[in-house]
């Protein structure tokens, strides 16, 4: 992964409004109880080395769940560094009611998934899609100008933040 | 049109300028200046435009076979494929749809091929509740209003007045103000009502034959909430969405945005291959774990034909299918920066690329009504992330109507004495606007008498009468020589440089002389052998009018004449912008290929010849030292063959001090301003161009076009040259 990629993701996420913090497989646990507003849910991440297991997020789901929660945690398939977007893979887990419905996501990005640009994004979208897959591109918290000014926070999430994984 | 009917027209105008017009202007104009940044710092973006272009001529090329395809993907998936033929046969379908989920209630994403098809009162009559959760559609919603706009539907309503909407209708305890307080109150009460839908029904911005899978594009997140919170998923499309693989997608997907809003990309591209993997959520039943009820999901796709075929296999409607609905088009069009949608009017779609789709869709009447607001400024193809000429759509709907006006009885008569070739029923208006060419000959022959009589009070209160010629306009002053008698009477200088034909266009010819006169002495100070070609109206005259056969004979008599001088080769060199721009770009539809190819590649706008010769060793010591501070406004049409930045070059290389303006257009276009039910409309988009030179009151005036010329006039009451007159030596 060239370092050049992680940095203009950095700069993406900063100019679209999202935090960044780093963590490690060895810090993860405790970043991203530092980055969580409780109660929090998630789905499970599905990485090797990092899980949501010693953490304040709750993977059990319910409908009230949803709707309480502060937090939503997700993992995210890949990251575009160009346009700072979060790629949320639909899954039976939750991946998109858990990124959508809590007033704050957190996605966690292993270092190695963060990708330059759409174009390299495509091939695995394609086979994703003919498998019956489904995924978001996600950039920035939700927003709107309907109401005669920019509002962040409308239908989806008013804050976003990434927990990024290095060595991972 | 009568003079009664000019005047309505101007009455509901100046109406929506008073109520409408700066919430529309404000919001237009930002999401304008936003996509030209995005797209000048995106590399590749042209590119984009071109590749997304050849997709979409493939995709529709091939539409039935890729139909086909998706029908299959969709059933292989579980979904259903319902391909309706009209509005009534989508709204049957989706009825019995939500018939057989025993749906109370539907809860709506922002689509406005559902607008088109009117589903909301469909569904409403048959009893059920539906709501829009895209925040700009629920205020239609409680307005009860229609969108005046693609993407931004309600972007005709200020903050104030959706404020005072929604206390009236919701009476809150404490006054909704600000946009903050709006947005959570529709948050929560939207939300509401999508956690107790039972079907949830999108539109799609993108379809995937391979694979059947559907994107939507969307800042809010209602699109993604609508499609997989409820079990049924119905997704409504016309059927020019379907593109044939996410190989394809690549380009859309990061054009959209920028060409809509002037966002890099959108909040959520979400693509869906439905029915979808995430678990069900039942909010009846709270505490039960996601995805633990036994309700399988649920998904329809409705493509709808209601026109589309047909456009399909109609020569100049067909682009029209290639639209991606952006509304970048409507951003970049100065009458609707002023006065928004409602003034366009159209069943469903407004601005721009809209005459395409009111008249593939609901029929040339609905296209009627608002396509003459193109004045062909054609900045709209430029911003069009397809490419699409949506000029010409405009130009061949408005021949259209024109040929299917009510003839009297008596038109045979008409048809023999005018000297276009149009029948006999056309509107006089277009008809005297369509031949100025032979208007300025006789204005001329008969001046300084013409110009006298045109200016007697009685004179202009008829001509605002029968040809609504508005009587607050100065009318163009004849001139008794002409650009020719001049050229024909003097001696030219013994040149061996390059051999040049000046194209005398009927303006240059009859009225602003001087420009021909000052383009003719540069030149030949610059070394050219000169020539002047006959001098003739170029046809753009009749083509603004939508009198495409009349403007086919211009153009075939003007490139006759021109290609002879090509022949022996010599360079065209044109002052006029919108001829250069007629030659360059609507000749192509006008005259075959060949004969187009060589006039548009042989022919420089004055200025850019000039640039030419002096990079290519000419003395610039001959020229006319520069002089006084200048305000310099270029031609719409020179834009969008990207040709005024030669005169920008020309004048700062010589050290002239030049300040630009960047208005779209200056609101004359053509005749556009003349007719009396646009006046003030043509003034409301001039004042634009009035602020940015408010303060260059020591600033000589300098236009290129003939247009820009005479509403700059008009606004300032002051001279104004074409930038030629400002180098030419004495």
């Amino acid at each position: 992964m060239a370092t050049g990629t992680i940095g203009a993701f950095e700069q993406s996420l900063t100019d679209v409004g999202v935090e960044l913090t780093r963590a490690t497989p060895a810090t993860f646990s405790e970043t991203l109880a530092s980055v969580v507003d409780e109660p929090a849910v998630g789905t499970p991440l599905g990485f090797d080395g990092v899980s949501l297991k010693d953490t304040p997020v709750t993977t059990e789901l319910t409908p009230r769940d949803l709707t309480e929660a502060q937090t939503g945690v997700t993992p995210i398939g890949r990251a575009i560094a160009q346009y700072g977007t979060l790629v949320v893979e639909s899954n039976a887990a939750g991946n998109e009611p858990v990124s959508l419905y809590p007033p704050t996501h957190v996605g966690v990005v292993r270092e190695s998934d963060v990708i330059e640009d759409v174009t390299e994004a495509m091939p695995k979208l394609a086979e994703q899609f003919s498998d019956g897959g489904s995924v978001v591109f996600a950039t920035g918290a939700s927003a709107t100008g309907d109401m005669g000014a920019l509002v962040k926070g409308v239908h989806g999430p008013k804050t976003v933040r990434v927990v990024l994984v290095e060595g991972l | 049109m009568s003079l009664e009917e000019r005047r309505a027209k101007a009455r509901h105008i100046r109406h929506l300028l008073e109520t409408e017009g700066r919430a529309i202007r404000e919001n237009t104009t930002v999401f304008n200046e936003d996509r030209y940044e995005v797209s000048e710092s995106f590399d590749g973006y042209e590119g984009l435009r071109s590749r997304a272009r050849r997709i979409k001529e493939d995709a529709i090329d091939r539409l039935p076979e890729l139909i086909d395809r998706l029908r299959e993907s969709v059933e292989a998936n579980g979904g259903e494929l319902y391909v309706a033929d009209d509005a009534a046969d989508a709204n049957r379908y989706i009825e019995a749809v939500v018939d057989g989920e025993d749906a109370d209630t539907v809860v709506k994403s922002k689509s406005m091929t559902t607008e088109e098809l009117d589903v909301n009162d469909h569904l409403e009559a048959a009893g059920v509740d539906v709501w829009e959760t895209d925040l700009g559609e629920f205020v239609l919603q409680v307005a009860d209003e229609s969108p005046s706009h693609l993407v931004g539907p309600s972007l005709h309503r200020s903050q104030e007045d959706v404020a005072r909407l929604f206390n009236e209708r919701f009476d809150p305890d404490e006054p909704f103000e600000t946009a903050e307080e709006l947005t959570a109150f529709a948050r929560d009460y939207l939300g509401a009502r999508i956690r107790s839908a039972d079907v949830g029904m999108t539109g799609a911005n993108f379809v995937l034959a391979d694979s059947g899978t559907i994107t939507l594009v969307t800042n809010e997140g209602n699109a993604r909430k609508t499609a997989v919170t409820p079990n049924t998923h119905i997704a409504v499309a016309g059927v020019e969405k379907v593109i044939p693989s996410a190989d394809e997608l690549q380009p859309f997907i990061e054009l959209i945005a920028k060409a809509a809003t002037g966002q890099p990309i959108s909040q959520y591209v979400t693509m869906l291959t439905p029915p979808v993997d995430s678990p069900t959520i039942d909010f009846s039943r709270p505490t039960e774990p996601l995805g633990s009820g036994d309700d399988d999901r649920a998904f329809h796709l409705v493509l709808v034909d209601n026109g589309r075929m047909a456009m399909r296999d109609d020569d100049h409607l067909e682009e029209t299918l290639y639209c991606i609905r952006c509304g970048a088009c409507a951003n970049s069009c100065a009458n609707f920066q002023h006065v928004g949608g409602h003034a366009f009017g159209g069943e469903t779609y407004t601005g721009g690329i809209a005459t395409g789709w009111e008249a593939g869709v609901h029929g040339q009447d609905s296209a009627a009504t608002f396509n003459d607001f193109c004045t062909g400024c054609s900045r709209c193809a430029d911003a069009c992330p397809v490419k699409i000429d949506i000029p010409w759509i405009n130009t061949v709907v408005r021949d259209r109507i024109n040929h299917e006006s009510d003839g009297a009885a008596f038109d045979f008569l008409v048809e023999g004495l005018t000297p276009d070739a149009e029948p006999g029923g056309l509107d006089v208006q277009k008809r005297l606007f369509g031949n100025f060419g032979t208007l300025a000959r006789v204005g001329s022959a008969t001046a300084p008498l013409s110009n006298r009589l045109a200016e007697l009070g009685a004179v202009r209160s008829a001509m605002e009468r029968f040809f609504g010629v508005d009587a607050r306009r100065d009318l163009p002053t004849f001139e008794r020589e002409t650009f020719a008698d001049w050229f024909d009477a003097r001696e030219s200088p013994d040149n061996d440089g390059r051999e040049v034909v000046v194209y005398p266009d009927a303006y240059t010819n009859y009225v602003l002389v001087n420009r021909g006169k000052a383009a003719v002495r540069v030149l030949e100070a610059l070394g050219a052998q000169v020539e002047l070609a006959t001098p003739q109206e170029s046809g753009r005259a009749p083509l603004s009018q939508g009198m495409i056969r009349t403007a086919t004979r211009r153009a075939s008599a003007v490139s006759a004449d021109l290609t002879t001088y090509i022949d022996d080769g010599f360079d065209v060199v044109v002052i006029e912008p919108s001829d250069l721009a007629a030659f360059r770009r609507e000749y192509g539809k006008l005259l075959d290929e060949e004969t187009h190819e060589r006039l548009a590649g042989n022919s420089y706008d004055v200025m850019e010849y000039v640039y030419g010769l002096l990079n290519t060793g000419a003395d610039a010591g001959v020229l006319a030292e520069p002089s006084e501070p200048l305000a310099y406004h270029s031609h719409c049409q020179q834009r969008t063959i990207g040709v005024e930045t030669y005169t920008e070059a020309v004048l700062t290389d010589l050290g002239f001090d030049l300040l630009t303006s960047d208005v779209e257009c200056c609101g004359m276009a053509g005749s556009f301003g003349y007719k009396s039910e646009y006046y003030e409309l043509s003034m409301d988009v001039g004042s634009d161009l009035e602020a940015q030179f408010a303060d260059a009151t020591d600033r000589t005036l300098v236009a290129s076009g003939t247009s820009c010329t005479e509403q700059l006039g008009d606004l300032f009451e002051r001279d104004v040259v074409h930038p030629v007159e400002l180098i030419a030596p004495e």
